[in-house]
C-alpha cells in the first residue's frame, strides 16, 4: 500500500505543472465513469455510516450465544450471526463508521504533518530540506505494521492511536508530493514577480503556492483513504483494534476463525472493505487522470498546429525531370510518399503528402525545408522507423532495385545499419547511456557482418580512428556521458558507417553541434562519402550546409517538394517563388552568421531565421 | 563508488540508531510495569523486586539503554523475559519462514511485474488498457484479504495446498515449497500490480527515446533492442519501487504470517509485542531495519550498475 502512495505521489507530480482550474476540472473528472460511480459509492457509504442505528437494531458488539453462527437470510439475522453471536448487518453498517472515520483520521494526520513541512521545505531549500527529506526517508524505511505493534504494545488496544501513528508514518508520500510541486512552480515568473514587490514568505506560500498544490493533494487524499481503511482493517484483523468498535477487520477475523464451518461470513466483509478501498484508489486516479488529459490535450494542440494545412486536393508529385540516369544506378526510388498521424478527433492529420524523390548511387541529396515541413518524416520512412501510429503509403518505395514495401519488417531490420546507414541529429540522446561507446558500435557489426569480438573491436577502433578522434582506445570504453557531443556525434557518424552502408540518411547532422566542429563534421561525410560512394540523404535547413555538400537539392513545404534541382542552379536560378523566399530569409542573416561559419561560398547562409520569414 | 557506499552504509548505520533508540524510549516510557506482566498479579512484592533486579530494571532508564547499545553493538540482543531464550537464537528461528516468504514475492513479483509491464508497454491498446484497470484494482485490495480468500479457496475448500503452517526447506524442500505458496501469491500479488504499472510507465518513456530508434537504426533485433537496451534504462526507476515493496512485504508478513499461522517473525513480532517483551521487540525491530538498510544498499548499488552515471557521481 505504501508503494502505491509513493508511486502515486510520483505520478502526480508529473501532472503539476498542468494543473487547471477547478471547474474544468470536475468536468473532466465527471467524464471518467469509473470515478463517477465510486463517488457515488463513497456517498452512499457515508450515508449508511450515518444512518447505522436505522439500518440494524442491534448492537454490533452484542454477543449471543444463543445467536452463534446463526444461518443468513432470517427476520432476526438478515446477513446471519458471527462466531460469537454477534449480528453481521449491524457490524456491517457499524463497521463503515469506523472505515470512514479511519479514512478521516489518517487523512488528518498526515495532511497536517505533510503539508506544512512540504512548503517549507520546498520553499526555503538549504538545510531545513536536508533533514526532512532524510526524516522522510527513515519513516518510509520503516515497515508500518511493525511500528504499530510497537506502539501498541505499551498502550493497548488503540484503534484511533494506531491510525495517528500511521498517520505520520506516511505523511512523507504527502511531504514529498508538496515538496516536489513547491520545487517546481517556485521558480516561476509570478512568484518571482511576488518575491520582488516584497510580499512576505508566508503570503507568497499560501497565496501563489497553495493553490497550486491543492489538486495533487486532492489525489493524494484519496489515496490516503484507501490505505487507512486497509490498516485499520488490518489493525483489526491482528487482534490489535480497539475492542469496544465494529470493524471489518475484526468481522474478517471472526471469519478466518471459522473458515471451516461458515465460509460464507468471509464474504460481506471482503466485499465492502474491496470496494470501498478500490472507490477510493479509483477517485484518486479519476482526478490524476483527468488532470493528465488536461496536460495532453494542450500539448496535442502543438502537434496539430505543426501539421496544420490549407487544405486543397493533393497537388500531382512533382516530375523528376533531373533524373536521366540509367535506373541500374538508382539507389533510392520514392513516389507519392504519404505519412499521416490519427488527431485525437479521429481525423487524420497529413504531414507527407505525395513526396517524389530519387537518389543515385555516389550522389548526394539534400532534403531543405523549414521545420515541419516533413523532411524528417520523408527520411524515416525511408528507414522504416516511423512511430507506431504513423500511417505510411506510397507508390513505390524502393531501394537498390528492391520494393521496400513489400518486405516484412524482420526484412527491413536486415537492411537498417547494414546497407542503410543512419546520422541522427542530436548527438547525446542518440547513444545509448547504459552502454560503452565501444558495445554499441560492435553490437551491429557482429550481428551484421558476423565477426569475432575481437575482429569488431579493432574495426571499430579503426572507425574512431577514421572518424577522427584522437584517442580511440579510451573513447571505445567510454560512457556517453564522458565525451562531448562533438566526439559523440563522430560516435555516431562511425556507427552509421560501420557495416559499409549504400545509402547514408543523415538527419540535420550538424544541427545541435557547436558552429566550431559543424565543418569538421560536414568535411568527414564528405570525405566519407568519397572513399566509399556511398549515396546520401541530408536532411537540412541550413543552405549552407547544402551548398557545401550537396549535388542535388529538393525544397520541401508543407509536405509536398517543391523544387527539385542541381545544387548550382537552384542558388543561381531558383524557379519557385518559395525556394526564392528561402533563400532570401536565408540571406538576411547571412552578414551575422558568416562571421562564424568557416565555408566560403558566395551561397553560404544559414536559415536558422526561415520559418517565420519564409510564410 | 566505494565512498558512495560507504556514505550509505554511515546514513543506514545512524538510521539503525535513530530507529532503536526511539523504540527503546518508546517502550519504557509509558505503559504499565513490565515486571508485573512477567511474573502475573499473583506474585508477592519481594518476587517481584526480585526478578526486577535480575532483569535489570531497578538501573535508570539511561544506564539500561547505554547497557543494552552496548551489547548489541556487540551482536548481544539480551534474553527475552518471559522464556528466557536469546533474542537472537529467536531471532534465527523465526526469520527463515519470513524471509521465505518475502524474498519468494519479491521474486515472483519481478518476474511477472517486468513481464506484464513490458508486455503493456510495447502493446498498447485493449490489452494495455485491461492491465492498467486490473493493476489499479488489485493494488487497492488489502495482502490479508488476499490471503483469506486464497486460503479459503486453495487450502479449505480445494485442499491442494496447506492451510497452515511452515516447513524449514532443509526438512523437505517440497514440503517447504507448498507451505510458503499461498502466503507468496499473497504478498506478491499487490507488488505484481504495482511494479506492472510502474515498468510499463518506464518503457513506454523509454521506447519513446531517440537513442531506442538509433539502436532501430543499425539493424538489431528487436529483443536486443527492447530486453537489453530499453529494459535496462526503465529498470531504474523500478528498482525503486522494489525497495518499497521489500518495506511493505515486511509489513503485510505481519498478517499474512497470522492467517496462514507461519511462525516467522511477524507472528514473533505481534506476539511479543502483546505482552510486552522488550528485549525481542527492540531485536525485532533492529533487525527489520538492518533488513531495509540491506536492501536499499543492494538497490543503490544495482542503480549504480544501470546508470554508469550515477556510479561516477
Amino acid at each position: 500500500m505504501t508503494d502505491n502512495l509513493v508511486t502515486g505521489t510520483r505520478k502526480s507530480l508529473e501532472v503539476v505543472s498542468s494543473a487547471p482550474q477547478g471547474d474544468k476540472l470536475i468536468k473532466k473528472f465527471l467524464r471518467e465513469p469509473s470515478a463517477v460511480i465510486s463517488l457515488v459509492f463513497l456517498a452512499l457509504l457515508v450515508v449508511v455510516a450515518i444512518l447505522a442505528p436505522l439500518i440494524s437494531s442491534y448492537d454490533p458488539t452484542a454477543t449471543r450465544l444463543a445467536d452463534v453462527l446463526a444461518p443468513p437470510f432470517t427476520p432476526e439475522h438478515p446477513l446471519g450471526a458471527d462466531g460469537v453471536g454477534r449480528d453481521v448487518l449491524a457490524n456491517l453498517v457499524y463497521g463503515a463508521q469506523t472505515s470512514l472515520s479511519s479514512a478521516a483520521i489518517v487523512i488528518a494526520v498526515s495532511l497536517l504533518i505533510g503539508v506544512p513541512t512540504g512548503l517549507l521545505a520546498g520553499y526555503r531549500l538549504g538545510w531545513i530540506d536536508g533533514v526532512s527529506m532524510w526524516i522522510s526517508g527513515a519513516l518510509l524505511s520503516l515497515p508500518a505494521i511493525v511500528v504499530l505493534l510497537v506502539v501498541l504494545a505499551r498502550v493497548g488496544r488503540s484503534t484511533s492511536l494506531a491510525l495517528v501513528v500511521f498517520g505520520i508514518l506516511i505523511a512523507p508520500s504527502v511531504f514529498l508530493l508538496i515538496r516536489g510541486s513547491v520545487r517546481a512552480v517556485r521558480e516561476e515568473l509570478y512568484v518571482d514577480a511576488a518575491r520582488v514587490s516584497g510580499l512576505s514568505d508566508i503570503r507568497i506560500m499560501v497565496r501563489h503556492i497553495l493553490p497550486v498544490v491543492i489538486t495533487p493533494t486532492i489525489i493524494q487524499a484519496a489515496l490516503l483513504a484507501g490505505a487507512g481503511i486497509g490498516i485499520e482493517a488490518g489493525i483489526a484483523f491482528l487482534g490489535l483494534g480497539s475492542s469496544d468498535k465494529a470493524s471489518w477487520g475484526l468481522m474478517l477475523n471472526d471469519a478466518s476463525q471459522n473458515i471451516f464451518n461458515a465460509p460464507w461470513l468471509l464474504l460481506w466483509p471482503s466485499v465492502a472493505l474491496v470496494l470501498t478501498v478500490m472507490a477510493c484508489s479509483l477517485v484518486g486516479n479519476g482526478f490524476r487522470d483527468a488532470l493528465a488529459n488536461f496536460g495532453s490535450s494542450a500539448g496535442s494542440v502543438k502537434a496539430v498546429k505543426t501539421a496544420k494545412h490549407t487544405d486543397s486536393t493533393p497537388e500531382p508529385a512533382l516530375p523528376l525531370e533531373k533524373a536521366p540516369v540509367d535506373p541500374g544506378d538508382t539507389l533510392l526510388a520514392i513516389n507519392d510518399l504519404r505519412v499521416s498521424y490519427p488527431r485525437p478527433n479521429g481525423e487524420k492529420s497529413d504531414v507527407v503528402k505525395g513526396v517524389s524523390l530519387r537518389v543515385e548511387r555516389g550522389q548526394i541529396l539534400g532534403l531543405v525545408g523549414e521545420s515541419g515541413s516533413g523532411k524528417s518524416q520523408t527520411a524515416f520512412s525511408v528507414l522504416g522507423l516511423l512511430p507506431g501510429q504513423a500511417h505510411m503509403t506510397a507508390g513505390t518505395l524502393s531501394f537498390a532495385g528492391v520494393d521496400l514495401l513489400g518486405m516484412t519488417p524482420k526484412e527491413r531490420n536486415r537492411l537498417r545499419g547494414a546497407r542503410i546507414g543512419y546520422i541522427p541529429q542530436e548527438p547525446m540522446s542518440n547513444l545509448d547511456p547504459a552502454f560503452r561507446i565501444g558495445s554499441q558500435l560492435t553490437e551491429p557489426m557482429r550481428h551484421h557482418l558476423g565477426i569475432s569480438a575481437k575482429a569488431a573491436k579493432n574495426e571499430a577502433l579503426r572507425l574512431l580512428a577514421r572518424v577522427g578522434i584522437p584517442d580511440p582506445e579510451r573513447v571505445f570504453k567510454s560512457y556517453p556521458h564522458q565525451v562531448s557531443g562533438g566526439m559523440a556525434q563522430r560516435v555516431l557518424i562511425a556507427g552509421a558507417v560501420s557495416c559499409n552502408p549504400e545509402l547514408l540518411i543523415a538527419d540535420e547532422p550538424t544541427t545541435a553541434l557547436d558552429v566550431t566542429v559543424q565543418a569538421d563534421v560536414l568535411d568527414l561525410i564528405r570525405s566519407l562519402q568519397a572513399e566509399r560512394g556511398m549515396g546520401v540523404v541530408l536532411v537540412t535547413h541550413n543552405f549552407g550546409v547544402v551548398a557545401d555538400l550537396c549535388d542535388q537539392v529538393a525544397v520541401m513545404r508543407d509536405g509536398q517538394i517543391v523544387e527539385v534541382a542541381a545544387v548550382t542552379d537552384l542558388f543561381t536560378n531558383p524557379r519557385e517563388e518559395y525556394t526564392q523566399l528561402l533563400l532570401d530569409s536565408a540571406l538576411d542573416s547571412t552578414s551575422k552568421t558568416q562571421a562564424h561559419h568557416p565555408v566560403e561560398t558566395d551561397t553560404t547562409t544559414d536559415m536558422t531565421t526561415e520559418t517565420e520569414g519564409a510564410r | 563508488m566505494l565512498m558512495f557506499i560507504l556514505r550509505r552504509l554511515a546514513s543506514g548505520l545512524v538510521l539503525m540508531f535513530v530507529i532503536s533508540t526511539a523504540t527503546f524510549f518508546l517502550l519504557n516510557l509509558t505503559g504499565q510495569d513490565p515486571v508485573r506482566q512477567v511474573l502475573g498479579p499473583v506474585a508477592s512484592a519481594e518476587q517481584v523486586e526480585a526478578k526486577r533486579q535480575q532483569l535489570g530494571l531497578d538501573e535508570p532508564l539511561i544506564t539500561q539503554y547505554f547497557q543494552w547499545l552496548g551489547s548489541a553493538v556487540r551482536g548481544d540482543l539480551g534474553r527475552s523475559w518471559f522464556t528466557n531464550q536469546s533474542v537472537g537464537e529467536l531471532l534465527s528461528q523465526t526469520l527463515p519462514p519470513t524471509l521465505s516468504m518475502v524474498i519468494g514475492s519479491l521474486i515472483l513479483a519481478a518476474c511477472f511485474g517486468t513481464l506484464i509491464g513490458v508486455t503493456a508497454a510495447l502493446r498498447r491498446g485493449r490489452l494495455d488498457h485491461g492491465l492498467q484497470v486490473a493493476s489499479t484494482l488489485v493494488q487497492a485490495i488489502p495482502g490479508f484479504l488476499v490471503a483469506l480468500v486464497l486460503a479459503l479457496v486453495f487450502a479449505v475448500q480445494l485442499r491442494m495446498l496447506p492451510a497452515t503452517g511452515f516447513t524449514a526447506f532443509s526438512d523437505s524442500p517440497g514440503k517447504w515449497l507448498a507451505s510458503i505458496t499461498l502466503p507468496v501469491i499473497a504478498l506478491a500479488l499487490g507488488s505484481v500490480a504495482s511494479l506492472a504499472l510502474q515498468v510499463r510507465g518506464s518503457m513506454i518513456d523509454v521506447m519513446q527515446q531517440d537513442f531506442v530508434r538509433t539502436l532501430r537504426s543499425r539493424g538489431l533485433p528487436e529483443r536486443s533492442v527492447v530486453v537489453k537496451h530499453a529494459l535496462r534504462s526503465a529498470a531504474g526507476p523500478s528498482l525503486t519501487t522494489v525497495s518499497l515493496m521489500f518495506i511493505v512485504a515486511i509489513s503485510s508478513s505481519v498478517i499474512v504470517e497470522k492467517v496462514f499461522n507461519i511462525p516467522g517473525i511477524g507472528t514473533q513480532a505481534s506476539n511479543s509485542a502483546g505482552r510486552g517483551d522488550l528485549p525481542v521487540v527492540l531485536g525485532i525491530v533492529l533487525v527489520t531495519v538492518v533488513l531495509v538498510v540491506v536492501v536499499n544498499l543492494l538497490v543503490d548499488l544495482a542503480q549504480g550498475w544501470i546508470n554508469p552515471k550515477v556510479r561516477v557521481s
